[in-house]
């Protein structure tokens, strides 16, 4: 599957566009399939994202993991600090992205 | 210090409301990211991979209580409680919002800092010896040459549009602290046979994915031209450099291609034309600027005794406290490398203990290092006891100077979007195995350094030894690089064969310690070692 991320123009923060808006969290990313390019210069023009990208994933039972490291961390936060994190209560959470 | 002047602060107060309309112009949608993302580097704030984070310059890595509570307070307002200190001199700041950055930017301003010319094509903060004013082995304080260099430069038009970044570093002291060759420009000021000061001037240095040493190209230039000369330099790199391939646009590209012997020509013929147009400073201007770094009132009769009955005392006094210049005083250094933390990151808290300190211990001084610690220059030796009391109580009063857990990282894949692989973590593992005090200082000095990709932002090639973070196929992987220096040294690491995964790399690093154990000579340090046996020995140890 293929979804979207970028950060929020005011605040910086990585977010993934659930087809209608846009999340902070990875789980709530949809599917995009041919149709990235077009939604990103649409939501580029409304100034709600900021350097948005494609990014390949795929589907688990816990929601769209992307293909890459670097997307994972980003999805997650720094693997090195878990108390940054979106799941700061959870000191495993940095597994998830190796 | 040297305090702003009333244009000097004029300058940089318009600068943050030129940028908070620039920004309220980007939010309003009047201008897009390609036309905003060079207003934005012009003032220190990058997209990275969490988040916008703001590099903050510390001029020559000087700077006062006021300004440590400061950023200890934009740490705490504007961004996660922390800040992480670089390996120029900087600091920076992760979390940061577009819409609070000029505020934050007007939060420096009234402590006479700003982020101009952290990034971007142009002079960058200028580097020197974080114990410039304090070490027992300068000439002279080199930082009223850095601040002059810096004020010459700033807003100056020919520099404003360079064909890359450009970094200078300043020392007078034999032993380097600043990692000098490894810049484009280094100045390191000796003294002639008349006794005049001058500078030896290097050009051509830098690491990232073409590696170079600088030259030396000047033996000795008379102090007072150095403004021509440095024109000279810029004017050459800025005539010829290649503008078609961001690769090949920093200046020691420029001085390999065209030779050592043919920059120094041009350069030279140049000089010619700059001594003849007379742009170089009257020495009023020097000394106003100097007068600014004028000694603090050391006081006269004081004891070098230091009391060493408590041995964790007398441990941390032997690793991290350094020759002062002055009777009676010292430079303490505070490691910012507890292990298992992250190499440079300092809480808020410990930001104001140490502003407390330097005001108490140190007239107000605190100095920021290559090596992302931090420093107090000068301390007197009969207050090292009550300053260490409370460093320890801080968690600031680490012993390992220059030893294998003073592990410089960048932030590699943790927080950069540039980045194939992390570095934090590959540090603090390294950090975790070798935490026993008595193996690091049976091992003596060992400087590991790590980035997270060809950047080199971890001065990998300068490590004794290197780690490079590599990507392979998707999953993070690691070089080992054996043998370079940014001391006064300076060597190049080489590449030992194929790289490692996070849990092997950290083998192969204890491989290469035990290797060095078995071969080195009495006094040998893992360097001196490296250098006399070559890297086969070592090779073997890694790979078997
Ligand atoms: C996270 C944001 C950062 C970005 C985007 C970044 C980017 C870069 C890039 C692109 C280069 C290569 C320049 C070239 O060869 O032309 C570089 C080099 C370098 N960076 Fe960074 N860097 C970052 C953070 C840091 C940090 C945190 C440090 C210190 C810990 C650092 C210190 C350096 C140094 C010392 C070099 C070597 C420069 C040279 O070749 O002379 N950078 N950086
Ligand atoms: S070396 Fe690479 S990974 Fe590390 S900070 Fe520099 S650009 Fe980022």
């Amino acid at each position: 599957m293929r979804i979207l991320t970028g950060n929020d123009l005011k605040s910086g923060a990585v977010i993934w566009w659930t087809g209608r808006d846009w999340s902070l969290h990875v789980e709530d990313a949809a599917d995009v399939g041919e149709h990235g390019e077009a939604v990103l210069a649409a939501e580029d023009g409304a100034r709600r994202v900021n350097g948005g990208y494609i990014v390949d994933a795929e589907q688990t039972a816990e929601g769209p993991r992307p293909a890459h490291i670097k997307d994972r961390i980003r999805a997650l936060g720094p693997t090195v600090r878990p108390d940054l994190t979106l799941k700061p209560a959870d000191p495993t959470a940095g597994d998830w992205v190796i | 210090m040297y305090q702003y002047d009333q244009y000097d602060q004029a300058m940089v107060d318009a600068r943050v409301e030129e940028f908070r309309d620039q920004v309220r112009r980007r939010l309003a949608g009047d201008i897009n990211d390609d036309q905003f993302k060079p207003l934005r580097l012009k003032n220190g704030l990058y997209l990275q991979l969490h988040a916008y984070m703001l590099r903050v310059a510390i001029p020559y890595g000087t700077f006062n209580s006021r300004q440590m509570r400061k950023l200890a307070h934009i740490a705490r307002t504007y961004d996660r409680g922390y800040g992480h200190f670089t390996t120029r001199q900087n600091i920076q700041y992760n979390w940061i919002k577009l819409e609070e950055a000029p505020d934050i930017l007007a939060e420096l301003a009234s402590v006479e800092m700003h982020a101009i010319q952290t990034s971007g094509e142009s002079i960058r903060n200028i580097s020197a010896d974080q114990y410039a004013g304090a070490a027992a082995d300068e000439i002279c304080d080199p930082r009223p040459w850095a601040e002059l260099i810096r004020q010459a430069t700033t807003f100056h038009p020919e520099f404003s549009y360079l064909p890359r970044k450009f970094k200078i570093a300043v020392i007078s002291a034999a032993e380097d602290r600043a990692a000098l060759r490894w810049h484009d420009c280094a100045l390191r000021i000796v003294r002639n046979e008349a006794g005049e000061e001058g500078f030896e001037v290097y050009a051509g240095g830098g690491m990232g994915r073409t590696p170079f040493i600088a030259y030396k190209i000047r033996d000795f230039l008379p102090a007072a031209q150095i403004f021509s000369y440095l024109q000279a330099i810029l004017r050459v790199w800025n005539l010829h450099a290649r503008r078609d391939n961001i690769h090949k646009q920093r200046m020691k590209i420029l001085v390999h291609e065209l030779g050592e012997e043919e920059f120094r020509r041009q350069v030279e013929e140049e000089f010619q034309t700059f001594l003849a147009l007379g742009t170089d400073f009257p020495q009023a201007e020097y000394d106003r600027i100097a007068a600014y770094f004028t000694p603090p009132p050391f006081e006269a009769g004081l004891s070098d005794d230091i009391d060493r009955s408590d041995p964790d005392f007398a441990l941390w006094v032997d690793r991290q406290v350094v020759a002062h210049k002055a009777p009676g005083y010292a430079i303490a250094n505070i490691s910012l490398k507890p292990v298992g933390g992250i190499p440079g990151d300092i809480s808020a808290e410990q930001m104001e203990l140490v502003a407390d300190l330097a005001e108490r211990y140190s007239f107000d001084e605190i100095r920021a290092t290559h090596a992302q610690n931090l420093v107090l220059p000068h301390v007197r030796k009969a207050d090292l006891y009550a300053l260490w009391q409370a460093l320890d109580a801080a968690g600031l009063a680490n012993v390992n100077l220059d030893l294998v857990t003073d592990i410089i990282a960048c932030p590699g894949l943790d927080y950069c979007t540039l980045a194939n692989a992390r570095s934090i973590p590959v540090a603090q593992k390294i950090a975790e195995r070798f935490a026993n005090m008595e193996r690091q200082l049976d091992i003596g000095e060992l400087k590991i350094k790590i980035s997270g990709c060809i950047n080199a932002c971890g001065h990998h090639h300068a490590g004794q030894i290197g780690i490079l973070g590599v990507d392979r196929k998707g999953t993070e992987n690691y070089q080992l690089l054996l043998g370079g220096s940014g001391a006064e040294d300076t060597s190049q690491a080489k590449i030992t064969g194929p790289g490692f995964d996070e849990a092997g790399i950290v083998d192969a690093v204890e491989r290469t310690v035990e290797r060095y154990r078995e071969l080195r000579e009495p006094g040998e340090r893992f360097l001196d070692t490296y250098r006399r046996v070559g890297l086969d020995p070592f090779k073997e140890a890694i790979y078997g």
